[in-house]
């Protein structure tokens, strides 16, 4: 057996052996699925109505709240404002709506006061707002003697309807959807990469407290076992991501075959409204399957391997580098942050940016360096990218990687050997030059 | 003698730090060697490029009559100053997997194991993980993965560092069998007492610079003075003094003995022990009379205090 796949192997093992490794590949499946679970249930217990108290002087907007399932209105314009503060402290109302007498209406778009002791969401704030400025819209137009039913009826209401040049209609939303499976892989990509990239540098440092280093080093490369430790260490992960899809799908088809519940999107509606909602949108809901496997899935998945090997391996290689450099974990602290924060600019990216503008300047720069492009290009790959772009990618980022796995090797050579004090990023320089 | 290991001018430089200036050596097929030196004075950096741990800056290494080669390894054997093996690891799995990175096969290094276990009387570890072995255990398998590919050169750095008298003198027992079998075994440490009773051949390093190297006796007649020791019961100690002095250099010194005689270090220079005897003859009674042979310890701290 070739000494490289010896170490491959027992690095496997001494991982899959770990007491949490097992741990954490058996249970956090069924976290994941109780937090879902939780979630879901949280979302479907309905929240308290609250009471909101109108006070309206002008007697104009009193009968325009309409009660919803949140939020009861209640016209107390009878009783005095002051009371009413004082019923708010007591929290009989959450909040008093106050809209006092002015001669003029205009006056009145600045002067509407609500009262409350806890600060209101901004969307119920809103809401209010558009009652009150439609009613005055409408108020304004009968002062100037515009005829309300014409305007109605002229307001133009347009829905947009999305296609393809091909011709095919395509769907709005989708934007989501796509952004949600290229997300999904990117966030895997940088979940995997944290993890194991710390496991592998934990490995290193275990050697190097150990002292077992000088012995393993006299019999193999430096270079051998720190690529063997990143390799062995990735099977690892593999296996555990694995096991947990296999162990996350059978407990979904477990759970709902026995609940009957269709989980996913649509947890917590029951089948006769999903019914009714499918044959109503049935249409739309065939045309969301459709794009859906129109989806590059081929070259998302290819892509999602090869960006998954190149990202993981660049960013073990500064990981390994790391442990050989520090005595203890607590001193690696200073050199992760500049390890993750690009991983955590590729999400952030991803999820802002490529979502508003696939395509555009700082979406396609980002998905080109190789720090970030494991992330954003696999976020850009369901809009469809040019195949060039992929390349490009693929190979400065494979390029990276030959060069960063050379100047890890190099600090790992030396650091390893090296115990007692915490280095400098300048003697780390200067270990490039031993 | 053939030699096994030849190294010519190493130059090793961190930085702007010289750990090895020119230093060059030669080990004989079948000696024990020993590597001394102050602290930091070189001799990790010199055993580190042996084991091809690191690279030297200049110079080379002849192992065996080759040029020092990665296949190499397979034929050296090391046990670090600093021990360590992974904690969690079962021993007989940790043994199998180090011998098997120096090229053993799987089921040579199982049987190399069973005879070593046997030997060293820890045959029911083989299941056990390292951190339920108290140190000197974990030393003892260690020794063992040292030895177990059946190397031409070991280095041993502070082989005994560790172990309890009953099994430091076990080791020593091995490491003199592994000699007797043939193989060639370079030491280092500061324990003087086992230099003096298992070394062939010294070298001493100090400063990266190698100040001796030699036979352990050439070295030592190299640094005799001459002197010797005397013990002597007279009754006119005056009268002995002054002729003494006549022709001698003096001091007093101490060892043990029964009588409460006068004691001397007496340098004799150009003169021949015979001359001393006579004189000590005519003023009294001899009790002691022995040469004084420079120590290890002496020649180190000589070389070293006056370097």
């Amino acid at each position: 057996m070739s000494i490289l796949s010896l170490i491959i192997k027992r690095e496997f093992i001494a991982k899959v052996r770990n007491k949490s490794f097992i741990v954490m590949t058996f249970l956090s499946p069924l976290l994941f699925v109780a937090i879902a679970v939780f979630v879901g249930y949280l979302s479907s217990m309905k929240a308290d109505v609250k009471q909101i108290a109108i006070h309206d002087e002008t007697g104009l907007f009193a009968n325009e709240f309409k009660n919803s399932d949140e939020y009861h209105y209640q016209n107390v314009s009878a009783i005095d404002v002051k009371i009413l503060k004082d019923s708010i402290t007591n929290h009989y109302y959450e909040g008093l709506l106050y809209i006092p007498k002015v001669d003029d209406t205009k006056e009145l778009s600045s002067k509407i006061q609500f009262i409350s002791n806890d600060s209101p969401s901004l969307s119920f704030v809103s809401q209010l707002e558009n009652i009150v400025a439609k009613k005055l819209t409408k108020a304004n137009f009968e002062k100037a003697k515009l005829d309300t039913v014409a305007i109605k009826n002229a307001e133009a209401k347009v829905n947009i309807s999305l296609a393809k040049s091909s011709g095919e209609e395509s769907l709005k939303g989708l934007n989501e959807i796509k952004i949600a499976i290229g997300g999904a892989f990117g966030y895997l990509i940088m979940m995997f990469i944290i993890i194991y990239g710390n496991m592998v540098m934990r490995s290193v440092i275990e050697e190097k407290t150990n002292r077992i280093i000088e012995i393993i080093i006299s019999s193999v490369k430096p270079f051998q076992l720190m690529m063997g430790k990143i390799i062995g260490t990735s099977l690892a992960g593999i296996l555990q991501f694995i096991i947990w899809a296999i162990i996350g799908l059978s407990i979904m088809f477990v759970a709902s075959s026995v609940f009957g519940v269709h989980t996913g999107p649509t947890a917590g509606v029951s089948p006769e409204m999903m019914k009714a909602a499918q044959s109503e949108m049935g249409g739309t809901f065939a045309l969301y399957l459709k794009e859906l496997w129109s989806l590059p899935i081929t070259t998302l998945v290819l892509s999602f391997i090869v960006y998954f090997i190149g990202g993981y391996f660049l960013y073990s290689s500064f990981y390994a580098a790391i442990g050989a450099a520090v005595d203890n974990e607590t001193d690696s602290q200073q050199f992760l942050l500049p390890i993750i924060m690009p991983l955590i600019l590729g999400v952030y990216i991803g999820f802002f940016t490529v979502m508003n503008d696939p395509h555009g300047t700082i979406a396609t720069v980002f998905s080109m360096i190789p720090l970030t492009s494991p992330i954003v290009m696999l976020m850009r790959i369901p809009f469809g990218v040019p195949i060039w772009q992929l390349l490009l990618s693929m190979a400065i980022l494979f390029g990276t990687f030959f060069f960063v796995v050379w100047f890890a090797a190099k600090i790992y050579r030396v650091g390893i050997l090296m115990y007692g004090k915490k280095p400098t990023y300048k003697e780390l320089f200067k270990w490039l030059k031993y | 003698m053939e030699n096994i290991l030849t190294a010519n001018k190493i130059v090793k430089q961190y930085g702007d730090y010289t750990a090895l200036n020119e230093v060059s050596l030669t080990v004989p097929k079948g000696s024990i060697y020993g590597l001394l030196g102050p602290n930091g004075a070189g001799k990790t950096s010199l055993i580190r490029i042996i084991n091809q741990i690191t690279m030297p800056d200049s110079g080379e290494i002849i192992f065996d009559g080759q040029k020092l080669h990665p296949n190499h390894v397979q034929h050296i054997g090391y046990l670090p100053e600093e021990r360590g093996l992974y904690k969690s690891m079962k021993v007989g799995e940790q043994c199998l997997y180090l011998a098997q990175m120096k090229g053993m096969s799987k089921a040579d290094a199982t049987k190399q194991l069973e005879y070593w276990f046997d030997r060293l009387e820890i045959k029911g570890w083989w299941n056990k993980k390292i951190e339920e072995l108290s140190k000197g255990m974990a030393q003892k398998v260690q020794f063992v993965v040292c030895v177990l590919h059946k190397p031409k050169l070991l280095i041993f750095d502070e082989p005994f560092s560790g172990f309890d008298p009953v099994n430091a003198n076990l080791i020593k027992d091995e490491i003199l069998e592994l000699k007797k079998q043939g193989s060639t075994i370079i030491f280092s440490t500061h324990r003087m007492e086992s230099v003096e009773e298992l070394c062939d051949d010294i070298a001493l390093i100090h400063k990266s610079n190698k100040l001796i190297e030699g036979k352990l006796d050439d070295v030592k007649r190299e640094y005799r003075s001459n002197t010797f020791e005397v013990g002597i019961l007279s009754d006119n100690i005056e009268g002995l003094m002054y002729d003494l002095t006549q022709k001698f250099q003096l001091s007093q010194t101490h060892f043990k003995s029964l009588n409460d005689e006068l004691k001397l270090n007496v340098v004799l220079g150009n003169a021949k022990p015979n001359e001393l005897l006579s004189i000590l003859t005519q003023r009294g009674q001899v009790t002691h009379f022995v040469e004084k042979i420079p120590s290890v310890n002496d020649i180190f701290i000589q070389t070293v205090s006056s370097n």
